[in-house]
């Protein structure tokens, strides 16, 4: 028998007892006289955390986790000696995923209100209309550290706080789902999947600030929320969580359904309230703040609809029970829209400190090609590139902020090799320039500009200086815009600068796109050695700048080449090379 | 004539009631309007702004600010092809070139023979199939470029004008 290799970590953070570990395992081993046989290693990391004491076999990749040092005699007697697995002990790899908004996403019938209350549905409700003062409510939520999912990352208590004790009879609860986010799709995972959590969430909001009345601001392109939210609500008044005197107690409160019409710039507060009282979505400056004067003038608190969901389980489970998930200043949960060139996308639900690399990797099962990560995106037209050099990054609100992206709505964009970041910057800041309401000049003039500017240098006309000039109206913007849409829109641009300046230079300076994405930077070539001359590109050619003969082999001419592509398409033989 | 302007205002009249008395409706009978006549008629703007007491500068204004409502009659299907990160990122853009080729119409537009109008949108929430083209109601995932000519034609034959 060969000498066989262990290794040994306690995991556990605050108590190391690795030491006493070992020698009782090397006790052991001289009992049975194994001790030449076997090498144990004491390691700095075993790639496990929290899981206790941690055994792993290397070579047949066994691990035991937990392990206690009475089990000792089994390992050494099976495992070592026979060679067989201990079932019991074995180190179960505990889902990435953590559920609380999407906790019944998929498990439950979204149009029946009892599969929802089966699920401890509307109990929060119950619990806070009988029990709770709308203060112990605020209380709650500000030790569970829950921030608006939104994007901006604002305390959810101190917003509800600030509406309850601004002096007014009237007040408003507003659930902003206008998921406007090219990309991003969370808000209509739960509206669809669970939509009766979102509502007891507003209710409870609804409980907490002294409101009677709330919205759902909802897209109209959602047809299929919008109905489930209608059906929902219906399902609430009929039970009596809707309507006056709810459940037996003094709080009444109503919700209505208001559609969205396709405006971006909705999203933001004021232009949100803009649209629910039927004008043009057009921000106007703050001061004052919805808590102060939102809807018709009244205090308003505006939640978005990932927020809201969790509002059910923290006064199920406690403040301190959500206050327990995540890093030290982001709490909690966060649902991504994982799209782009990764394997598996779709939504994920992760706790916050999680690192970008685990869910491209672990959750979303790594890339779709064998081309390598470039970058992630995040938060949208509003948030920046993350290049793959910081994929070991804890996700939380100040981590991406420091990166020069945001947390955003939730979108997150996996980029490979192909992509070019110029191209990308120029997408986004496109969506912003259609999407700008036109009010403020800075967001107005300034998104045209950085996109005109962008569009030369995908086009070969850019220099140098462009660059400098880019930067200085981002600047602007991003100091002068009245909202949120303007001081974010130059974000793509600005981290991708930043990042991936060497690729905006080659743009620029070797009229080069490395990822052949800018058409007007290729070139089509014909690889003379691999091509057969059977002429289908020629044909093919839409402006005949294709030339030549069977003898001398074909050529393109560059000056009539509208880099269409269509010859690299019809090439059977691989014989077109783009550069 | 008379006739039909009539029932309009009839169809408006029943259209306005149920937000008649709401504040901040104006979005929603838009919504309305539009579900019924399929774009926002101008006559029907016009008896709008009778019956709501509004201006008619002030529909409009909102009318032309949202991307939802449309002034011109739409095509017999629409397809609203998606053009948000995850579809641009896996090959929209050429989807879209390949659809304006065989249709021959810009993003907006309606074929000569009214079968089908295209629209470019943002994001149709199913980033998981893109890149994603839907025709009315019925969506197509993981579209590849050879195969748009295909789905089209599941539509009827349209006829591309010479």
């Amino acid at each position: 028998m060969d000498t066989k290799i262990v290794f040994i970590k306690d995991t556990n953070t605050k108590l190391d007892t690795t030491r006493d570990f070992y020698a009782h395992f090397l006790n052991l081993l001289r009992e049975n006289a194994l001790e030449d046989k076997v090498q144990v290693v004491r390691i700095a990391d075993i790639g496990i955390y929290d899981q206790g004491l941690v055994v792993k076999f290397p070579d047949e990749n066994i691990i035991y986790a937990n392990v206690q040092d009475k089990d000792l005699k089994d390992i050494i007697a099976q495992t070592i000696k026979e060679g067989k697995v201990i079932k019991e002990l074995l180190f179960k790899a505990q889902p990435k995923q953590l559920r609380i908004v999407l906790r019944n996403c998929g498990e439950i019938d979204p149009e029946n209100i009892d599969e929802y209350i089966a699920q401890d549905g509307y109990q929060a409700l119950a619990k806070v209309v009988s029990d709770y003062k709308p203060e112990q409510v605020i209380e709650e939520l500000k030790k569970s550290g829950l921030r608006g999912r939104g994007g901006a990352g604002f305390p959810t208590w101190l917003k509800w706080k600030l509406t309850r004790e601004t002096p007014e009879a009237q007040k408003y609860v507003i659930c902003n789902a206008d998921e406007g986010d090219p990309g991003a799709y969370m808000d209509r995972g739960v509206l669809e999947g669970d939509p009766h959590s979102v509502i007891e969430g507003l209710i409870l909001a609804g409980y907490a600030i002294g409101a009677s009345k709330g919205y759902f601001y909802v897209r109209a392109e959602y047809p299929l929320a919008v109905e489930r939210v209608e059906k929902a609500l219906k399902q609430a008044y009929d039970y009596g969580f809707l309507g006056k005197n709810i459940l037996g107690s003094n709080f009444s409160f109503d919700i209505d359904i208001r559609l969205g019409a396709g405006a971006f710039v909705c999203g933001e507060e004021t232009a949100l309230i803009a649209s629910i009282e039927g004008r043009r979505g057009t921000p106007r400056p703050r001061p004052p703040y919805p808590s102060v004067k939102g809807l018709w003038d009244k205090p308003t608190a505006i939640n978005n609809v990932e927020t809201l969901a969790n509002i059910g389980p923290i006064i199920l489970k406690g403040g301190s029970w959500y206050a327990s998930i995540g890093t030290e200043k982001s709490k909690g949960t966060k649902v991504f829209a994982l799209t782009g060139k990764v394997k598996n996308s779709g939504l994920v639900e992760v706790p916050m400190g999680i690192t970008l690399r685990e869910i491209v990797f672990d959750i979303g099962g790594g890339m779709l090609s064998d081309k390598g990560i470039k970058a992630i995106q995040t938060g949208g037209p509003s948030g920046g590139v993350i290049p793959k050099e910081y994929l070991d990054t804890p996700v939380d609100y100040e981590n991406l902020q420091k990166l020069g992206s945001i947390m955003g709505s939730g979108g997150m964009i996996v980029m490979d090799e192909d992509d070019c970041m110029v191209d990308i910057a120029k997408f986004y800041l496109g969506f912003c320039v259609d999407e700008s309401c036109g009010k403020c000049v800075p967001c107005r003039i300034g998104g045209y500009q950085m996109l005109s500017l962008l569009n030369k240098i995908t086009e070969s006309q850019g220099k140098i200086e462009d660059l400098d000039k880019l930067k200085r109206i981002a600047l602007a913007m991003q100091k002068a815009s009245l909202c949120a849409l303007g001081q974010t829109a130059a974000n793509p641009v600005v981290s991708t600068i930043k990042y991936f300046e060497e690729e905006y230079r080659d743009h620029i300076v070797n009229k080069k796109c490395r990822s052949h994405k800018c058409k007007h930077l290729l070139n089509y070539n014909v690889i003379q050695d691999k091509c057969k001359r059977c002429r289908v590109c020629v044909i093919n050619c839409p402006v005949n700048a294709i030339s030549g003969d069977k003898e001398a082999g074909f050529f393109v001419d560059p000056k009539t080449c509208i880099r269409c592509g269509k010859c690299f398409e019809v090439c059977k033989f691989n014989a077109i090379a783009k550069e | 004539m008379v006739e039909e302007k009539k029932s309009m205002q009839e169809e408006i009249f029943s259209l306005v009631n149920k937000w008649k008395n709401k504040e901040g409706n104006l979005i929603m009978i838009l919504h309305e309007l539009q579900n019924y006549y399929g774009y926002v008629p101008r006559p029907a703007a016009l008896e709008l702004s009778r019956v709501l007491h509004t201006p008619l500068a002030r529909i409009y204004e909102v009318i032309t600010f949202y991307n939802f409502f449309k002034l011109e009659p739409p095509g017999k299907h629409t397809i609203s092809l998606c053009l948000g990160t995850a579809c641009y990122l896996k090959g929209a853009a050429v989807l879209l070139n390949e659809i304006k080729g065989l249709l021959n119409i810009e993003e907006g537009q309606t074929t000569k023979d009214g079968l089908f109008q295209l629209d470019v949108v943002r994001c149709l929430g199913c980033c998981g199939l893109a890149p994603v083209i839907k025709i009315d109601d019925k969506i197509y995932g993981k579209v590849q470029k050879n195969q748009v000519m295909g789905i089209l034609s599941e539509y009827g034959n349209h006829k591309k004008e010479e």
